[in-house]
């Protein structure tokens, strides 16, 4: 009995294998407050006129050490309110005209697709003349975004032979830097995905103590009772 | 029962024993029932599936009072939830957990009755309620799963549902009349919804309690599977390997109370998803009823049978027989007291024969579970020597088999198996 209760304890060890094979691991740290900061001021700039964060608020990027008057100088353009949620003026139908799919709400979405493959899609655009927005991504084959931080990253090819990517003209940023600016973005988009997270493993570990101490009274309550049973 | 003393009580108490069998009652289930005094670890489960019961009627509550059952709002009313209101996050993850834990303590409670002959005469009743219960958890957790309104609520819901139009006739208008649409949509959103807070609940709650009721009538049986009202004092009548539920049992309960509550509190705080087993990395995108996942699989614990569905082959292009095989790899269990024809009703003193065979179950059992989470090509084909089938199905019809023969064997091997002779009182 003991076996099974060790295997059906392994069990969630063998997640899930049946996505794209993601070989990048990203750079993910909710106690860095300054890398989840130039995330969300990244999420503003370059993800926001699109995608819509519906369930973040404003106000609560507060977590991650800005001030009311930072957030509101800084990230909030378009005069909505710090209360409110991080919506677009772009319509889902206008996006689904002009991109052939809607740009999906990304509240959620490390959540759904996990950070790593956040991480390597923001990577893996490469130039490909055959899709209408004249990009592909190597973990995303024929997604409808095109590559909004080429400017950034430069213009990557893929070498049909080794599979790999190739860059064929610079960006403003150099490999280093590129890699740090979308793993900020991809760690602010893991900690929006849920922001109570730290929060929740700080208080886990105090309920867990507690309970700690509760069970080794329990446990002498209960051996006092018993002990005259036989 | 105990005769009604209403002169035995004075005061406050006195008078409510006289409107209200209060002092007796608490005397005929607390301090002079009597439960065998050798239960072991196994005997927790069942005072931990009533906790997780409360537990997730509590926490329903809650979430009743924010959640929203429109296919319009309810994904995002789950997130505010989660995030705007307070103490929201925990107590969703407290309810999603609690569901898996939920059939975590049913299936090792089941396990128990199963490896201690729990089924057998004189309580028969107490395990059909018992089969009854489950069935009913798995339409709450069926339900249920539908309302965070994600793809795979859907999709699965989806797939669930449309196995009913496979039974023959009434099928397509049985599952019309369920889903009250052609397809899963904000109608059969609302009607799941009061299924899962309204209807299942109450009848979940009828059946625990007449489990009970039913459990107390007849004792607790005991890991020796010896019947503790044999032996009784012939003084006070009170079992000689009794002893009083409450206090021993309570005290040791809570025991197993805690140590439940740091395994479920681990989850909660540290890992809610359990590596995408107890939440769908899946459900966190939106219900499309326009994109169908590339893998649609239910949530863990309906796995093993579901997996049984995949692996019994199509008749006449008809999936009754799949359907029908599921059906009946859950209600096989209500057969277990007239299928044991053993003399002995423990495994401490069965012989090799029964135990190769629940091993075999067991085994089955988790491999088909496995199988069920993962599509069925994952180990590839076998060449063409087998025709190039898949190796999961392959696997999945031989544990099918095992499933099922243990159950159709069993009026055989249990009588032909070579016992121990039982002890006349319980062991330690």
């Amino acid at each position: 009995m003991k076996k099974l209760l060790i295997v059906l304890a392994l069990l969630p060890a063998t997640i899930f294998a049946n996505e794209a094979k993601i070989d990048v691991s990203a750079p993910i740290d909710m106690s860095n407050h300054e890398s989840l900061q130039r995330g969300a001021k990244i999420f503003v700039n370059y993800c926001l006129s699109c995608h819509s964060a519906n369930y973040m608020r404003y106000n609560r990027l507060q977590d991650i050490g800005l001030t009311e008057k930072q957030i509101k100088d800084n990230l909030v353009f378009a005069g909505e309110k710090v209360g409110e949620t991080m919506q677009v003026g772009m319509s889902q139908k206008d996006g689904k005209k002009w991109f052939g799919a809607a740009p999906p709400d990304l509240s959620v979405e490390v959540r759904a697709r996990g950070a790593d493959w956040v991480y390597a899609y923001l990577r893996g655009f490469y130039r490909d003349d055959t899709r209408p927005s004249g990009w592909n991504n190597t973990v995303f084959d024929k997604v409808a975004m095109p590559h909004v931080l080429y400017e950034l990253q430069g213009v990557q090819e893929l070498n049909h032979e080794t599979h790999q990517l190739e860059l064929v003209k610079a960006g403003r940023m150099n490999l280093q830097e590129y890699d740090a600016f979308v793993g900020d973005l991809t760690n602010y988009m893991a900690y929006m995905a849920e922001p109570k997270q730290q929060n929740r493993k700080h208080t886990g570990i105090l309920v867990l103590l507690f309970l700690g101490v509760l069970f080794v009274f329990a446990k002498k309550l209960k051996n006092e009772y018993w002990k005259d049973i036989k | 029962m105990a005769e009604k003393q209403m002169s035995e009580t004075k005061g406050l108490m006195g008078w409510i024993d006289a409107r209200f069998p209060l002092t007796s009652s608490i005397k005929n289930h607390l301090t002079e029932y009597y439960a065998p005094k050798n239960f072991n670890f196994w005997y927790y489960f069942g005072s931990l599936a009533l906790l997780v019961l409360v537990m997730q009627i509590l926490t329903g509550i809650f979430l009743t009072m924010h959640y929203k059952p429109s296919a319009a709002e309810a994904f995002a009313s789950v997130e505010y939830i989660m995030r705007d209101v307070w103490g929201g996050n925990y107590i969703r993850y407290m309810h999603s957990t609690g569901a898996s834990m939920f059939f975590v303590v049913v299936y090792l409670h089941m396990f128990r009755g199963l490896i201690y002959g729990s089924y057998r005469n004189p309580r028969e009743l107490i395990w059909l309620f018992g089969v009854a219960i489950f069935l009913c958890l798995m339409g709450e957790a069926f339900f249920g799963y539908l309302l965070p309104w994600g793809q795979m609520s859907y999709w699965g819901a989806q797939v669930i549902v449309n196995l009913f139009s496979a039974i023959p006739f009434i099928g397509p208008d049985f599952a019309e009349w369920l889903r009250g649409d052609y397809l899963i949509s904000d109608a059969t959103l609302n009607r799941f919804f009061a299924f899962h807070v309204i209807a299942l609940p109450f009848v979940l709650a009828g059946l625990v309690l007449v489990h009970l009721v039913a459990l107390h009538e007849v004792g607790s049986n005991n890991p020796d599977g010896v019947e503790i009202k044999k032996n009784k004092d012939p003084e006070t009548g009170i079992p000689l390997d009794g002893i009083p539920f409450h206090p021993y049992y309570t005290v040791k309960d809570i025991v197993g109370v805690v140590a439940f509550f740091i395994v479920f509190a681990a989850i909660i705080f540290f890992a809610p998803d359990m590596g995408g087993y107890f939440l769908e990395a899946n459900n966190f995108v939106p219900a499309d009823p326009l994109v169908t996942p590339a893998h649609i699989a239910p949530v863990w614990y309906f796995t093993p049978f579901y997996s049984i569905l995949r692996a019994v082959p199509p008749i006449f292009n008809s999936q009754f027989p799949g359907v029908a095989m599921m059906g009946l790899s859950v209600v096989a269990f209500a057969f277990l007291p007239w299928l044991d024809k053993s003399p002995v009703a423990s495994i401490r003193y069965r012989g090799s024969l029964y135990k190769k065979w629940l091993a075999a179950f067991v085994v089955s059992f988790v491999v088909l579970g496995y199988l069920g989470t993962v599509p069925s090509n994952v180990w590839g084909q076998f060449g063409s020597w087998m025709g190039g089938a898949d190796r999961a199905t392959v696997v999945a019809r031989i544990c099918t088999v095992i499933y099922f023969a243990f159950f159709i064997l069993m009026p055989w091997y249990t009588a032909k198996d070579k016992t121990r002779p039982v002890p006349e009182r319980v062991t330690n």
